[in-house]
């Protein structure tokens, strides 16, 4: 079983521009399928820029790119991906009585796709 | 490029919560679409440039095959009064008259409506409730705010023009020198392309916000911390000790905040912490808190549906009147416990972001949706209307993320219908149904009240 990392879903520019152009495009889907990752935690998992990683928790499972960000930037143990359907397989449905689902800290495995 | 263009100026931008209306917009009327957005931020330009019109999208389908508008407003209005817990959700990017027809109809459906805010800053909503919000407009901001403080958000990318419209570059009256008159704190658990602008960055442990707060407010109150609050929080005591000295010296202090605290543990008591705050420091100096909204009229939604039913989100009518409760009667709630059968969603798409077991209630049940694209949503719907797009085809009002109403100056015509004409068709329609439908059950009085749920 891999370490496990704590996902961060969020906006960004890119998502921004992108969903304008469509959310059923090509471009929107890279957007959202791209997971960055401080560049220490790709190289303990061997990991290179546009290499397939498999995410997985006890909701879901989903396959993303990943891509490196300077570990003064992003630290040890988070990975970060604009939201969209990607992170949405791996988002639990129980709001605790407040009407928002846990979207910003799930735990989730990573594992490297082999080739 | 055709010679046949206009300007419009002052036109408003209702992509994001800051609803920058200083654009100059320059239209090609012959291609009906919009070639230049002066003052627009990247994501205005792409709002802007994107939404042209697609002339062979039908206006309306059912199960995917074209139909007439009225065929589908027939359809939409059978397919509400059919059902037995119908949800209304969305709302967001859409007009205040828009909304309003939305929540009449759910009024007449005794279904159940509930906005976009339930998933962005629903547990500040509910902090408000509880705590109270110390506020103002973002022009007290621009004018006063000499420390600037962002937690949980990146406006760099979610929000563009926050920086340079309202909060840190602009020259106010009582900060001539724009940021050189201002302090800028950024509280974040990671570096984003927002950090640059802050003089202090801030970086808790992820998931301890709740934890800094609490110890800001005991700092503020003057009371002494633990050693051990930097390995609890990630941030150093005499980090927290300089803030709160800076927050109760300043001279008008501003809290913005977003997803970063709604989203992650604690939800509400994060937001509610921070308004708390925010109230504290009043003892002290001039402090309020603003949330950062996301959508160009989210802010609308929570003030229509507050004005209609008492409550900002989360709104039931089973009983024949409105009932408030989040957890229950929030879409991600009606969907993924599966209590609702039939949905009509208004200019939003969860299908592509809410929770996968939400997403597969929502796909098993007939679906109404209004947008001005096709979405992963739209294109399961039972009934699906193509509309145009607001500030860009209809006018209508809309509210800045500060509650400040801002009416919309169109550019351009759009074959297809807005918003609030088919969802006023609707409303017509139900009316005449649910009439029908009380008349045939043999009651002649007062309309009856449907049976708890």
């Amino acid at each position: 079983m891999s370490e496990k990392m704590i996902l961060i879903p969020g906006r960004s520019a890119k998502q921004g521009t992108s969903l304008n152009i469509g959310k059923l495009k090509d471009e929107y889907k890279e957007v959202t399928s791209t997971l960055e990752m401080n560049t220490d935690e790709m190289a303990k998992r061997g990991l290179v820029d546009g290499d397939k990683v498999r995410l997985s928790n006890d909701i879901g499972e989903t396959v993303v790119s990943c891509i490196g960000k300077k570990p003064e930037d992003l630290p040890n143990g988070m990975v970060f991906i604009p939201y969209g359907p990607p992170s949405s397989e791996l988002m639990a449905s129980d709001t605790a009585g407040c009407g928002m689902p846990l979207s910003k800290h799930m735990e989730v495995e990573i594992d490297k796709i082999s080739t | 490029m055709t010679e046949n263009t206009k300007i419009i100026e002052n036109a408003t931008c209702t992509f994001c919560g800051c609803v920058c209306d200083d654009m100059i917009l320059t239209v090609d009327l012959d291609e009906k679409k919009i070639i230049k957005s002066k003052n627009a931020c990247v994501l205005g330009r792409a709002w802007f440039a994107e939404h042209t019109i697609e002339e062979d999208a039908p206006a309306a389908m059912i199960d995917g095959k074209e139909v007439t508008v009225e065929e589908a407003i027939e359809e939409a209005a059978q397919t509400l009064t059919k059902a037995k817990f119908p949800i209304t959700y969305g709302l967001s990017d859409t007009t205040c008259e828009a909304q309003r027809q939305a929540v009449a109809i759910t009024d007449r459906v005794k279904g159940n409506i509930d906005t976009t805010t339930s998933v962005c800053h629903g547990p500040s909503g509910l902090a408000f409730q509880g705590v109270g919000e110390s506020t103002s407009t973002l022009g007290e901001v621009k004018n006063r705010a000499d420390l600037v403080i962002y937690w949980g958000g990146n406006p760099a990318e979610s929000h563009p023009r926050h920086f340079g419209r309202y909060a840190v570059t602009p020259k106010g009256m009582f900060t001539p020198r724009g940021k050189k008159d201002r302090t800028v704190v950024l509280i974040d658990v990671r570096k984003t392309k927002s950090s640059p602008v802050a003089d202090i960055l801030i970086r808790p442990k992820p998931g301890k916000d709740f934890e800094v707060l609490w110890a800001l407010r005991a700092l503020v109150k003057g009371k002494k911390l633990s050693d051990d609050i930097e390995e609890r929080t990630g941030v150093p005591l005499e980090v927290l000790q300089d803030l709160s000295d800076r927050m109760k010296n300043c001279r008008f202090g501003v809290l913005f905040f977003g997803m970063g605290l709604t989203m992650t543990r604690g939800r509400h008591f994060n937001s509610g912490a921070l308004l708390a705050l925010a109230t504290d420091l009043n003892e002290f100096t001039h402090f309020v808190a603003k949330p950062v909204r996301g959508h160009g009229n989210v802010t609308g939604a929570d003030n229509v549906v507050s004005w209609q039913t008492g409550y900002p989100f989360g709104v039931n009518f089973s009983r024949g009147y409105p009932r408030f409760n989040p957890g229950e009667f929030t879409t991600v709630d009606t969907l993924a416990n599966g209590h609702a059968d039939a949905a009509m969603i208004i200019a939003s798409d969860p299908a592509s972001n809410f929770p996968k077991k939400a997403i597969q209630h929502l796909k098993s049940i007939p679906i109404v949706v209004l947008d001005t694209k096709c979405t992963e949503t739209s294109k399961d719907a039972h009934v699906a209307f193509r509309t145009s797009t607001y500030g860009i085809n209809t006018t209508g009002t809309v509210y800045r993320m500060d509650d400040v109403p801002i009416t919309l100056r169109p550019a351009f015509e759009s074959p297809f219908p807005d918003d609030e004409t088919i969802l006023k068709g609707i409303n017509k329609r139900v009316n005449e149904l649910m009439l029908a439908k009380h008349y045939a059950s043999g009651a002649s009085g007062e309309v009856k009240v449907a049976s708890p749920i």
